[in-house]
């Protein structure tokens, strides 16, 4: 059953075909997709049980071996962020049931949510960089089709500038690949590895790995590169903002984790404190953005260019705690961004507006919400028994173990103030008194609540039970310290 | 003949950079076209331009044309056509709705959301 490698991308794209052919049947398409992002989560459950138990999976398409054909691979790193994406997929989905509006519905808002999902799960799991930027295509295609559907005046203007910015960046990605390809002379990812690693990273491999950095800098918004999300990120409907704060970034982080332990690793002294520094300045820029603004849905993205930053300073420590904690804080982050996105939807939908200062008393009539802000928002910052504590704990640990003791100080203050904005959302949104009658038809409002609570829920057991993921952390972990696993897998040695 | 092919990629590069920077939206679209050109190009350099036959397996020749670059460059060209013409069509409508093609009035600033 090696095909099992390939589902996560098969299943979506079949989904997507099928329901392109009944776009008008709205109840059809909600039915089907709900159904098929159930599946995809049983299929990517199934898919890190059988690497837990079997190690790294590859699947050769077509038969051809390693360095000839297109490779699958699915290591722990990858398994684990395609069923984090599934299970944000599965949550968005039912919330975009209640909030995204039949007009968006009819013309094909569910086919191109699954074809998304074939975009990340598939950069997720390939082993050759080419088919990597397909895959970046298939995501930013459908990104671009997302954030414009539905045709508003702010949509379009900022559809515009979102899709130059990554046409840019799409074609510094093809100018990097052929930088690498006529060095190495091979596409496959452990190929490429053991080649430069027989070459021992001369000038024009940093060049490269700087060149290859700025690509996924611009698709993952770390600190020059990041004047594009603020914009491009609040222009489309709640549901897609989330999807896009929790999944987007994310590949492109993922692709700095692999190009950086798989690849440039030889000269950790420039490209590892390159990115450190950039990390840094990331942080700092973001913390600046989420005290800043008054606006919910700012804050919050805002806070995704802080995240973005702690992951890759975990990152630019390479070493083991740092890069378990970065594994650990990237789902954490997946998770609570999505669910944060959803219920500063509901407190929009709730208030009429996304001005915190027009907000106040929410939680005299909407209590639930209320807890379930309070609970993310508390995770978010990392409070102990929640989920975003360990990953940062593990990073701080690593960095105190290299001796980076500016990027531990940067990382402490920045949570201090993620606390202070989110909070900040709290208790203006909720506290206080009641600016308006506030009373919506309850029910919507509740079905609304639903995603969210089951993404909270979902990060406080990851929080809690921290200690029983952990082993697959560790085998994430292992095959990023050791590329020698990795290329033994791929290359069949 | 890499040397001139590189030479001739950089003008390409430095004019869709001089484009990609001005406030027209069909001369930024003019400069997407002019880079993927310059890339598509640059893939083929870098594969080499070795060779003395065509990848054919018909053709009897005693070394072939690198074909990994060239399909490569077909992948690419097909996806930078797509998203081009998305993002044409984007133009017209962003002109019909804003009534503008200038950048420098597509701010978002608090008054104009």
């Amino acid at each position: 059953m090696n095909n099992l490698t390939f589902m996560p991308v098969l299943w979506p794209l079949f989904t997507g075909i099928l329901l392109i052919f009944f776009a008008k049947k709205i109840k059809l398409q909600r039915g089907i997709s709900l159904f098929s992002s159930f599946i995809g989560i049983v299929i990517s459950l199934y898919l890190v049980f059988t690497v837990r138990t079997q190690g790294i999976l590859t699947l050769g398409v077509g038969s051809w071996d390693a360095p000839f054909g297109i490779v699958i691979v699915a290591d722990m790193l990858s398994s684990l962020l395609v069923l984090t994406t599934n299970i944000i997929g599965f949550a968005i989905l039912l919330y975009s049931f209640y909030s995204i509006g039949e007009e968006r519905e009819r013309h094909y808002y569910y086919p191109v949510f699954q074809f998304l999902l074939i975009g990340v799960n598939g950069a997720f799991l390939t082993g050759d960089l080419f088919n990597l930027f397909v895959f970046f295509e298939v995501m930013l295609m459908a990104s671009y089709v997302l954030l414009v559907l539905g045709g508003t005046k702010i949509q379009l203007r900022e559809s515009l500038k979102y899709i130059i910015v990554n046409v840019l960046s799409s074609s510094f990605f093809v100018i990097m690949v052929a930088y690498l390809y006529s060095v190495v002379g091979t596409l496959n990812m452990a190929d490429i590895s053991q080649r430069i690693s027989e070459v021992n990273q001369p000038g024009i491999i940093s060049v490269i790995a700087i060149g290859f950095l700025i690509v996924f800098g611009l698709k993952g918004a770390i600190f020059p590169l990041f004047q594009w999300l603020p914009g491009s990120y609040y222009a489309p409907p709640i549901p897609v903002m989330a999807l896009f704060g929790a999944l987007l970034t994310k590949v492109g982080i993922y692709s700095i984790f692999r190009t950086y332990t798989l690849m440039f690793y030889h000269d950790q002294d420039f490209t590892h404190t390159f990115l450190a520094i950039l990390a840094i300045l990331t942080i700092i820029i973001g913390v600046i953005g989420a005290i800043a603004y008054w606006d919910v849905k700012k804050i919050i993205i805002y806070n995704i260019i802080i995240a973005v930053g702690v992951i890759l300073f975990g990152i630019s420590v390479m070493n083991e705690q740092a890069l378990s904690g970065s594994i650990l804080y990237i789902i954490h982050d997946m998770l609570i961004k999505a669910a944060l996105f959803l219920l500063v939807g509901i407190m929009i939908k709730i208030s009429g507006s996304d001005d915190l200062r027009d907000m106040g008393g929410l939680i005299k009539q909407y209590p639930a919400v209320a807890w379930t802000f309070f609970i993310a928002a508390i995770s978010l910052a990392g409070i102990p028994p929640f989920s975003g504590f360990a990953g940062k704990l593990l990073i701080l640990q690593g960095a105190a173990e290299k001796g980076a003791y500016l990027g531990m100080a940067v990382v402490l203050i920045s949570s201090l103030m993620v606390l202070y904005s989110v909070m900040k959302i709290f208790m203006t949104g909720f506290w206080g008194t009641p600016k308006a009658d506030y009373a919506l038809t309850n029910g919507k409002v509740n079905k609304m609540l639903v995603p969210a609570v089951l993404l909270v829920i979902i990060s406080v057991l990851f929080g809690v039970g921290t200690e029983s993921v952990y082993p697959y952390i560790t085998q994430a972990v292992d095959s990023l310290m050791n590329p020698e696993i990795y290329n033994k897998a791929v290359l069949k040695e | 003949m890499e040397l001139l092919m590189a030479i001739v990629i950089g003008i390409l590069f430095m004019c869709a950079t001089y484009l990609m920077l001005s406030k027209s939206i069909l001369r930024i679209i003019i400069g997407t076209g002019l880079l993927s050109h310059g890339a598509h190009l640059l893939i083929l350099t870098m594969g080499g331009l070795k060779g003395d036959s065509v990848p054919l397996l018909s053709d009897e020749a005693a070394s072939y044309a690198d074909p990994l670059p060239q399909a490569l460059i077909l992948t690419a060209i097909v996806i930078s056509f797509g998203v081009t013409s998305f993002l044409l069509v984007l133009a017209y409508r962003t002109y019909q709705e804003l009534g503008t093609d200038d950048m420098e009035e597509m701010r978002g600033t608090e008054t104009n959301e």
